[in-house]
């Protein structure tokens, strides 16, 4: 696994564990918020959706919308 | 101070709360019921003659010396055989006491070898000492031959067994019984016949089973049993109390010197960790602290196929502070990083994350607990709103239910290990506790001498999730929830929404039987005994914590001892055994990238601003990169430096090639050890380490206890660690002069509540302190959440299993799983430089007879096991210890490295790496696989010395 791959299978793991949550989008997102360092959220930003379970990649669309302040 | 032994009162303490009042030589004294007259007597300063009782153990009333007259009884019974009754006349010493006290002694004595003058014991034992005390002046009986002269057994190697000396007085086996509970021991034949023997005639005390605990050496009166160090050395002078630097148990030991020579580690009864006991580690394997492979100059170089170069202090940190400047401005400030120890003290720890957050300018900084305890810190922060252990060790004696779940005491946490023992065997009348073990192997705590598990389940390799939601879902759905407790203490809504998922028919144990591999019943009934067999407490290790799902696994057990209302009080609760001596500290100490000292988000701006005006910078909001991620970033060629103190990550951390590949790919990496460790292979600069031996500090142990490390001799290499951290903070311009760790306390104090009534002076005074200690607390707190949670309420959270991406197939059939042994510790850096060998020699793989069979494997072949990520050999032991399609190694050895085939998965919530599951092969091999081979080579030049003497 490269860098982003693992990336993409952190975020897809987290997901599938925080499946259970009320709200698993924005557990998912914040759970990224407070554990992932700035780079490494810059290159799943850049990397997009793909290979990212439907939680998952709602949870980086939104974290990246509140960074570009949308 | 000039050397006195610990006071030995005679017979162990009693624990009851009504008094009693006597009259012993014409003093009153009131003590606890149920003490012997020989402990009040002592209590008040009176010392009765004594050869067999001594305070860690029973009185047996063997020896007779210990005769007193009480008023209105007959004869002269045994002060440590006869309890005190209010209003006891007691007199110690009379004319008849004295003859007759006179005439034992004379017995023992005339079957005494008289080579007091030559004797390594002299002026440090009992015998001598009571002689004394009862004026025997000559002896009239003829010296008899009968048990002199016989072979002396220099077996162990850290202490000697002298029959001819023994007395006879079974100390040692009962010190072997109830203080260590390995039952080693045993007396033959009767009388002046009778003889000492670890185990069977024929055994020697290394074959036996005893485990070096010490135990025995330290409760015998005479030089019997005696340290070959003492023999070798001579008594000591003076002690110091200090705190042992192996485990997370935390025993609190009297170094015993002479001059700066280490004469001895004594076990100190006041230790409230381990109670007066030790292991093996702490008591004897310190020889590594002077062991001649350790670095004392600092080394540079400007690649790492380069030899190294030694150079003075000055000249380390202005070549270390310049690269760390370059690499800075090269790369950009988050190039760099660092790793803090759990193996350092606190102040030390302290200091390196803030190096790097206030001098290095990001939050890359990490700690070794990221590959151990990282989701203990995830799970009891989100569930009780705490990151640590809810009890003290002293909690176990009023438990009535334990469950062990992915711990093997025995092996890693023996002096607590013992103390739970003695809880299961029972005590006074008392039945012992019930057990229950949740560990894919059958480890010793299972079945030991008076000791059978009520339930041990077998689980399969990273399933831990799938039975503790099975054990829920009976819980629950049985009714055996304590719902009146759930209703005061945790969220209701949370619990109702957890019991309804446990409750499903899908989290049933026979539904998850084929998953995990536990019989149903089995675990229903376990489920059952945990929840109402009275006070049940969890205790926990790595087999919890180093899973894909690790976090969860801890939030699980979090949610069960919720859910039976086993938290806030003596005897309950959930108890991380924490693996390294400050894996707890490092984590208070803020050494994670995400979060500040007291487990503080970094992102919370009051927390930042409360450092950012003591530090006089400006703090970075965002979280740091936690190792694995470093070493990725590293091998993507944008992390470039590492400052690494007292952490060997290439052969403890997971997937050795791609550590390798990260550490290669970085511009400079400064090792800050003992050793020239395996890291150290791909370091630019070596700064030497200094040992626990050697500074002052405090650990702070798996109960939240901070205890005071004290410094007995001077650092070999000059400067204690907290003193190389600073000298390299002032190079890079930094304004840190503190003197004396105390200052570093009272800073980590003034900026972390739940530290906030610490200091060098309280703990001198108090002895130890568990955190929190405020002004509500100023105490400490043995026990948490005692009137409600940290967090408020009880948060329960919904673990629902998710199988581990690692996966056995037609390749790699078998799950390794991993763990340690109790003579070796860890990487086996330490331990691999004492004695202690003797016992571990190798790292061997554990396998089932039937997979063996199938592989046409025997003990003591060869075999290749491979897995995804790499291959390694090692030999093999056959044994039903594993269940068949598992197999089990240690790691304590480098040339094993059992890490080149774990692979990099890891925890979702923590990235706390999957050692304990890994699919393999096994299959014969008739030597070293071609990686070991080039490893060794490299190791060996990468250790090259330009003055020409070798390392290692
Ligand atoms: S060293 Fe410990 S285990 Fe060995 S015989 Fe003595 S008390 Fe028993
Ligand atoms: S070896 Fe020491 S403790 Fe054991 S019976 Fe002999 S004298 Fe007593
Ligand atoms: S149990 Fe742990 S702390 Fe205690 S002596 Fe052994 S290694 Fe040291
Ligand atoms: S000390 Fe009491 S009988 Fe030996």
């Amino acid at each position: 696994m490269n860098s982003v791959e693992r990336l993409v299978h952190m975020a897809n793991q987290i997901a599938t564990n925080l499946a259970t949550d009320d709200a698993p989008v924005s557990a998912v997102a914040d759970h990224i918020q407070q554990f992932w360092d700035p780079r490494m959220k810059k290159m799943i930003f850049a990397h997009g959706t793909a290979g990212l379970s439907p939680v998952a990649a709602a949870a980086i669309s939104l974290l990246a919308d509140a960074q570009n302040g949308a | 101070m000039t050397y006195q032994p610990q006071n030995d009162f005679g017979t162990p303490e009693s624990r009851s709360d009504e008094t009693v009042s006597l009259t012993i030589d014409g003093r009153n004294v009131t003590v606890p019921a149920g003490t012997s007259v020989m402990r009040a007597a002592a209590e008040q300063g009176t010392s009765i003659p004594k050869l067999c009782a001594t305070d860690s153990v029973k009185s047996f009333g063997s020896c007779r010396l210990c005769l007193v007259e009480i008023d209105g009884r007959r004869g002269t019974p045994a002060s440590c055989t006869t309890p005190v009754e209010p209003g006891m006349v007691v007199r110690t010493q009379t004319p008849h006491l004295a003859k007759l006290r006179k005439g034992v002694m004379e017995l023992y004595i005339s079957d005494h070898p008289l080579d007091c003058l030559t004797c390594a014991a002299n002026g440090d034992c009992e015998l001598q000492d009571q002689a004394g005390a009862v004026g025997l002046r000559d002896v009239r009986y003829d010296v008899q031959a009968t048990h002199l002269g016989q072979e002396k057994d220099h077996s162990n190697p850290y202490f000697d067994f002298d029959p001819s000396k023994c007395i006879a007085c079974s100390r040692c086996i009962r010190a072997c019984d109830e203080v260590q509970g390995t039952l080693a021991l045993t007396m033959e034949g009767r009388g002046w016949d009778s003889k000492i023997s670890a185990g069977l005639a024929s055994d020697n005390f290394l074959e036996s089973e005893c485990v070096s605990c010490g135990a025995c050496v330290q409760a015998c009166p005479t030089a019997t049993l005696v340290e070959k160090k003492v023999v070798e050395v001579g008594t000591p002078e003076r002690s110091v109390v200090t705190t042992c630097a192996y485990c997370g148990v935390g025993c609190t030991f009297r170094a015993e010197m002479r001059g700066e020579q280490l004469v001895r580690m004594v076990p100190y009864k006041d230790g409230k960790a381990n109670r007066g006991h030790s292991c093996v580690k702490g008591r004897f394997a310190w020889g590594y602290a002077q062991h001649q492979e350790r670095i004392l100059k600092p080394m540079i170089r400007k690649s790492i196929s380069d030899p190294w170069r030694e150079v003075e202090w000055d000249e380390a940190f202005a070549y270390t502070a310049s690269e760390l400047k370059r690499i800075s401005a090269k790369y950009g400030r988050n190039a760099l990083g660092g790793i803090t120890s759990s193996r350092c003290t606190n102040e030390e720890t302290f200091l390196v994350q803030k190096l790097i957050r206030a001098g290095f300018g990001n939050n890359n900084v990490d700690t070794c607990a990221r590959v151990c305890h990282s989701p203990t810190g995830y799970g009891l922060k989100t569930t009780f709103g705490t990151s640590a252990g809810t009890q003290d060790f002293d909690s176990v004696e009023d438990t009535d239910v334990i469950l062990i779940i992915g711990a093997n005491p025995t092996d890693g946490h023996p002096v607590f290990a013992s103390r739970m023992k003695r809880r299961l065997r029972g005590q006074d009348g008392r039945p012992g506790a019930k057990l229950i073990v949740i560990d894919p192997r059958r480890t010793d705590i299972v079945r030991s001498p008076h000791i059978e598990a009520q339930h041990h389940l077998p689980l399969r390799p990273g399933t831990n999730v799938a039975v503790l939601t099975a054990m829920a879902h009976v819980i629950v759905t049985e009714g055996l929830a304590d719902e009146a407790f759930i209703r005061e203490r945790c969220d209701w809504d949370e619990y109702s929404h957890w019991a309804e998922f446990v409750s499903q028919a899908r989290n049933s144990p026979e539904n998850l039987q084929p998953v995990t591999l536990v019989d149903a019943e089995e675990l229903r009934a376990a489920a059952r005994l945990y929840a109402t067999g009275g006070n049940g407490a969890i205790y926990y290790g790595l087999g919890v914590t180093e899973h894909s799902q690790g976090s969860s696994t801890v939030m699980a057990i979090a949610n069960l001892a919720m859910a039976t209302g086993n938290i806030g009080r003596r005897g309950v609760g959930v108890n991380p055994l924490r693996g390294q001596n400050n894996v707890q500290g490092a984590c208070d100490m803020g050494s994670f990238p995400h979060e500040l000292a007291g487990y503080r988000h970094i992102s919370d701006g009051n927390t930042r601003k409360l450092f950012e005006d003591d530090w006089g910078v400006t703090l970075d909001p965002e979280p740091g990169l936690r190792i694995p991620n470093m070493l990725d970033a590293a091998v993507d060629g944008v992390f470039k430096a590492l400052y690494c103190q007292g952490e060997d990550i290439l052969q403890s951390d997971p997937n050795t090639a791609h550590v390798s590949a990260g550490l290669a790919a970085m511009e400079c990496v400064i090792v800050h050890d003992l050793f020239l460790n395996e890291t150290a292979n791909y370091a630019h600069i070596f700064l030497p380490g200094s040992t626990f031996l050697e500074k002052n500090g405090t650990f702070t142990n798996a109960e939240r206890r901070i205890q005071p490390v004290r410094k007995v001799m001077t650092p070999m290499n000059g400067l204690e660690d907290w003193e190389v951290t600073q000298r390299l903070a002032q190079a890079m311009g930094l304004d840190w002069n503190y003197t004396h760790p105390s200052e570093i306390m009272d800073e980590i104090a003034r900026l972390t509540p739940t530290f906030a009534g610490v200091s060098f002076e309280r703990l001198d005074e108090a002895g130890s302190l568990q955190w929190p200690v405020t002004a509500d607390a100023p105490d400490g707190s043995p026990i948490m959440h005692v009137d409600g949670f940290v967090r408020g309420k009880g948060k329960f959270v919904v673990t629902d299993y998710v199988p581990t991406d690692e996966k056995t197939g037609p390749r790699f059939p078998l799950l390794l799983t991993t763990g340690r042994i109790l003579s070796q510790y860890n990487v086996g850096a330490q331990t691999r430089r004492t004695e202690n060998v003797a016992w571990h020699p190798e790292d061997l793989l554990e396998i089932h007879p039937v997979d063996a069979e199938d592989r046409g494997v025997k003990s003591g072949d060869w075999v290749k096991l491979a897995s995804r990520a790499g291959e390694t050999t090692l030999r093999a032991t056959v044994t039903d210890r594993v269940a068949p399609g598992v197999v089990y190694t240690t790691f304590h050895h480098a040339v094993t490295q059992a890490n080149v085939v774990t692979t990099d998965f890891s925890d979702w919530a923590t990235n706390c790496p999957e050692y304990k599951v890994t699919a393999v092969q096994i299959s014969a091999s008739n030597g070293p696989t071609e990686w070991q081979e080039e490893y060794e080579a490299l190791a060996a030049r990468s250790r090259r010395v330009e003055t020409g003497i070798a390392a290692e």
